[in-house]
């Protein structure tokens, strides 16, 4: 008997039974249609199937050591509440699809009802959609949408905004119709040089897009820079990588942003190598006929019963095909009720409690490095959980010491800024104990000496 | 449904309305009947030009996106705003309190192009 | 029919942000090991906000009866059969899901130095190479998050293959049964679509592309086998009109369910192709995401890829960044992860065999549906099938009773619906897909339901108007929600 025979429940004889009435043969007459020239002669070359219990033993010995970590740069170890998992695994959650018939979907519709509303109190905007697929490409998205709206092709983007998300938004852009301006950061502060930005900025702009906190951590000051730019008949998107600092920052839509969008992946979602992630992407209400992806709406059954639907679907591939605002069709659904769900838990208070706490822990760790020789806190603008350290040595050498004493010491910035290249963006969580924290410090401390 | 013998029409569906230098342009009782529950209306800017034959917005119902295509070359005067709010004016008066556009005619030849209610009825399917 | 009312399982649920109080917890956050910081000091006071207006308060416990609550409003695979003709609606192995969980996987940065990722960077390049193999292509990326998102990828990559070339093409070629993904995913990547009429058997006349090709076409669009459930039996024809005059051929492998081991597309002339492993591979659609929707193309397009692709260094595996051809990237980090991992476990659950054996039951048990229904419901396209079919509401017309009325009599009967009105040639269209997973017995059952439905349009058509009765509610009113859009919880109002 095969082992694959538990996901497929055909015994020969109903084979046969089916076969009959169809009034054919053999399993090979199913496949007439085909061209015989071009059907497979031979099996596929893949491995023997491996029966389940081989299979978790084939796993097991592919995970990767799990180490005391200081990475973030768009990723957060924050701690899950057991609860998150336990209510995201309930399989009438995770093995229904897309919301189509809303009378049998009305759980998925109503928890995606309160994850727009979730998304728009935290960002401070009016209208949230169901997800995109990280905060990169919704960031991709938000310039899109910008350059529909304005009707205009030129966009700025920081150089703190996190590089992988520009490089995305670079692939998204057709270069020949539109064209992308990088603003630099200020060399002490660490945030965008606004300056550069205000000479840059005119009325051929659609879009000024900046991160905050952004790549190094530094929290923009937004407000100066959204006034300019209305002024100019252009929009600000905001970008993110870390929501938990909204637990305490003030909400973007507070500051003059036209749209929101970015990772929110902190909200519950586990680090995963880097996916499934959350992509957020939240505006005011006169954009709504221009925003990408899904959105639940409210109305009432034939009895007046509450209940809720897709709704605005014209926007949407499926009917307005090649003219849609976007070609998004499967988003990150799960992923949105994995934030709700975290953020229901932790609530008004607990978010902001634990806002707090990556705070205070991250400003303790930059207490104890002004004692280390060799290191010192390379911006002066102010952080939430992560900041860029830089050393006297070279930083690879001083991560592979750290990674001996099973530490994953810091992001070495090198990769993206090639000007900061003794510079470590260093981030520290909940997650982080005191104690970690220490043993962190003193192995940087014998790194920087050795 | 109904086709007002003095107005004259398109084979996308449009109706037009004659007034000197200006016309009134909106969907037929065909076209909205199509269309079922109209949920939305998108309507130029005033002072936009547009040639005959050119979208200048769309109407939506719940499942489709359709064009409104200009009946003729002109700018735009004034656009329905009531619409905003009431899209299903286009529904239960498409000729009256459904209008989409008031437009300043270039070239008042193009009206003789047009159709007919006679002939416009003849070019819908037979039910 | 008496209305059934409301029962214990179904009753009402107020939103989150209407119940729970002032001071109520849920959460547990770890024990405070440092002091306290004095945020007004750090940060300016204009960048800090107030508090969360509007943010629940609410217990552990609170938190668990909601969405437990929800979720039984809800119909998944794991509730029954789920025939949304296109989508794959096939089971999703428990074992996926746990192994997922795994610490060594979920609490693994994507930052994390590669000598101590290795594991993960092996499975990676393992699937790549699975997916090579199942559909006959040479390279792959595992970066795009969804099937339109490997669709983009794949139109970029014609794009800058074209642009090395030296040429500039303006029209991408995609047939009237196409997804609507494919004809926003042209415009997208900055070409017009050009729509191509399928002929009376419900596939693409190569005569057809031969008139439309010339040298200004980018790429033809195909869907194979397309969503009529039909195999494009002139794809290998109509590949060579295209590559005569330069172009490519894309393939939208949203429905490769019916093919794996039976024909490799590459073997059809196909350039580039996208998977949903959410579909064909056993991922859980998450009701609505996350899937993955990885991309393979031939040799030529292959310097194109997003970046980073997965290298095998002799026994080192490692992210390769330095691509100067490529398109650059989809998404930040390299793709979604988690579901690479439960397609992975999947394809090595099944093996070469089994793969071959999902599609011989996904046709078997389309065809058997299609043959028993056949008389009941009018069959626009009576021809084989492949792993679905697709029927309309003609038969029903004159009983005033619509494919959605038959959708939602359905739901009364505990199955999920089919995908109704789609694709958009057949006018009613039923659209069908039993998947492998379901049992003869689980197929005679719904054919039996059917069967009854068509008898119920004729003698009670109100049940199918009226329907659905047993769900959670009623026929909702989209035109209110799209009239007025209400898409937040405002208070109280």
């Amino acid at each position: 008997m095969q082992d694959f025979n538990r996901y497929i429940p055909h015994t020969e004889e109903e084979i046969h039974k089916m076969l009959d009435a169809i009034g054919i043969r053999k399993l090979e007459d199913l496949f007439q249609t085909i061209p015989r020239e071009v059907r497979l002669s031979k099996a596929l070359n893949l491995p023997e199937p491996l029966p389940e219990p081989e299979l978790f033993h084939h796993f097991q010995r592919l995970q990767t050591p799990v180490m005391s970590s200081f990475l973030g740069a768009g990723a957060y170890h924050h701690f899950i509440p057991a609860i998150v998992s336990s209510l995201v695994s309930r399989s009438e959650f995770y093995t229904a699809y897309t919301p189509y018939q809303p009378e049998i979907s009305q759980g998925t519709l109503q928890a995606i009802f309160e994850y727009q509303t979730l998304m728009c109190q935290l960002t401070g905007m009016e209208v949230s959609n169901a997800s995109l697929y990280d905060g990169a490409s919704s960031l991709a998205e938000a310039v899109m949408m910008a350059n529909r709206v304005t009707r205009r092709k030129k966009v700025l983007l920081s150089q703190t905004l996190h590089p992988e998300y520009r490089r995305v938004i670079q692939t998204y852009i057709d270069p020949d119709q539109q064209e992308i301006i990088l603003i630099p950061y200020e060399k002490g502060g660490g945030r965008t040089d606004e300056k550069m930005l205000f000479d840059l900025l005119n009325e051929e702009v659609s879009a000024v897009v900046i991160q905050s906190p952004n790549f190094f951590g530094v929290i923009e000051d937004l407000r100066p820079i959204g006034e300019k730019i209305h002024h100019l008949g252009g929009l600000m998107i905001v970008g993110f990588s870390e929501p938990i600092a909204y637990g305490m920052l003030h909400p973007p839509g507070a500051t003059g942003a036209d749209i929101v969008a970015g990772e929110g992946q902190s909200l519950g979602i586990p680090l995963s190598y880097g996916g499934p992630y959350l992509g957020i992407f939240t505006t005011q209400e006169r954009f709504v006929r221009n925003m990408p992806g899904r959105l639940v709406g409210e109305t009432i059954d034939l009895d007046g019963k509450r209940g809720f639907v897709l709704t605005l679907a014209t926007r949407e591939q499926h009917i307005r095909r090649e003219r849609a605002t976007s070609n998004i069709c499967t988003n990150e659904g799960l992923c949105a009720l994995m934030a709700t769900v975290y953020l229901s838990c932790l609530g008004k208070e607990g978010l902001r409690e634990l806002a707090m706490m990556n705070l205070s822990r991250a400003e303790y760790t930059k207490k104890i490095i002004s004692l280390i020789h060799g290191c010192k806190v390379n911006f002066t603008g102010p952080t939430f959980n992560e900041f860029v350290l830089k050393i006297e040595k070279d930083p690879k050498k001083v991560l592979e010491k750290l990674k001996k004493e099973k530490i994953i010491g810091g992001f070495p910035l090198v990769k993206f800024y090639p000007e900061l290249d003794h510079h470590l963006l260093v981030t520290v969580t909940e997650m982080n104990k005191r104690e970690e924290i220490d043993r962190w410090a003193n192995a940087l401390e014998r790194a920087l000496k050795g | 449904m109904k086709f007002p013998e003095e107005l004259l029409y398109t084979e996308s569906h449009e109706w037009v309305k004659n007034e000197g230098g200006e016309v009134i342009i909106g969907l037929t009782d065909y076209a909205q009947h199509q269309l079922k529950d109209i949920v939305y209306v998108e309507i130029p800017e005033v002072g936009l030009k547009f040639r005959k034959g050119e979208s200048i917005g769309v109407v939506e119902s719940v499942k489709t996106v359709a064009d409104i295509y200009s009946p003729v070359s002109g700018k735009i005067k004034e656009g329905n705003i009531t619409l905003k709010d009431h899209p299903q004016f286009v529904n239960e008066d498409p000729y009256g309190k459904g209008w989409l556009v008031k437009m300043e005619i270039q070239d008042k030849e193009e009206l003789e192009g047009l159709l007919s209610a006679r002939d416009y009825q003849g070019l819908l399917p037979k039910e | 029919m008496a209305k059934i009312k409301d029962t214990g399982l179904i009753q009402d649920e107020p939103l989150i942000f209407e119940q729970g109080g002032k001071g109520r917890k849920g959460y547990s956050l770890p024990r405070w090991d440092v002091e306290v910081a004095e945020a007004q000091s750090l940060i300016p006071t204009q960048l800090l906000r107030e508090e969360l207006i509007g943010f629940p308060q609410l217990s552990e416990v609170d938190v668990v009866r909601h969405f437990t609550r929800l979720s039984q409003w809800n119909y998944g695979v794991d509730s029954g059969l789920y025939p949304l003709g296109s989508c794959t609606m096939k089971y999703n192995p428990k074992v996926n899901e746990e192994i997922v969980k795994m610490s060594g996987f979920s609490n693994i940065h994507p930052y994390t130095p590669e000598d101590l990722s290795q594991g993960i960077l092996k499975l990676m390049h393992e699937l790549q190479s699975f997916l090579a193999e199942i559909t006959g292509m040479d390279e792959v990326s595992l970066q795009p998050a969804a099937g339109a998102h490997g669709e983009l990828a794949g139109m970029m990559m014609v794009r800058a293959c074209l642009e090395a070339r030296g040429e500039r093409r303006k029209k991408v070629l995609v047939p009237d049964t196409a997804h609507g993904t494919n004809c926003s995913t042209s415009t997208i990547a900055s070409y017009q679509m050009v729509e191509i009429k399928s002929n009376e058997k419900g596939v693409i006349p190569s005569e057809k592309v031969a008139e439309l090709m010339d040298d200004e076409v980018a790429a033809i669009m195909v869907t194979n086998p397309n969503t009529l459930g039909l195999f494009e039996e002139n794809l290998g024809k109509i590949a060579e009109v295209v590559h005569r005059k330069g172009g490519f051929v894309y393939c939208d492998g949203a429905n490769l369910n019916a093919l794996m081991g039976i024909l490799k597309l590459g073997d059809l002339g196909v350039d580039v192709v996208h998977i949903n492993l959410h579909k064909t591979f056993s991922t859980p659609h998450g009701g609505g995401g996350p899937g993955a929707g990885p991309v393979a193309v031939k040799n030529e397009l292959a310097p194109y890829l997003p970046i980073p692709v997965i290298e095998k260094d002799g026994e080192i595996y490692r992210l390769n960044d330095d691509r100067p051809y490529s398109i650059g990237k989809m998404r930040a980090f390299y793709g979604n992860f988690g579901v690479l991992v439960k397609a992975y476990a999947y394809i090595l659950s099944m093996g070469a065999e089994g793969l071959k054996r999902v599609s011989e039951m996904a046709v078997l048990n389309a065809n058997y549906l299609m043959k028993k229904l056949k008389g009941h419901y009018h069959l626009p396209y009576d021809r084989p099938c492949m792993h679905e079919c697709v029927f309309t509401d003609r038969f029903q017309e004159k009983y005033h009773v619509s494919t959605l009325d038959i959708a939602k009599r359905l739901i009364d009967y505990g199955f999920h619906p089919p995908t109704i009105y789609f694709p958009l040639v057949v006018k009613g269209a039923l659209m069908m897909e039993p998947t492998e997973t379901e049992s003869k017995e689980s197929i005679d059952r719904f054919i039996e339901t059917m069967v009854q439905i068509a008898e119920e349009a004729k003698e009670h058509p109100d049940l199918l108007r009226q329907a659905p009765q047993r769900a959670k509610v009623r026929r909702l009113d989209e035109v209110l929600a799209a009239r007025k859009p209400k898409l937040r919880w405002t208070g109280n109002q």
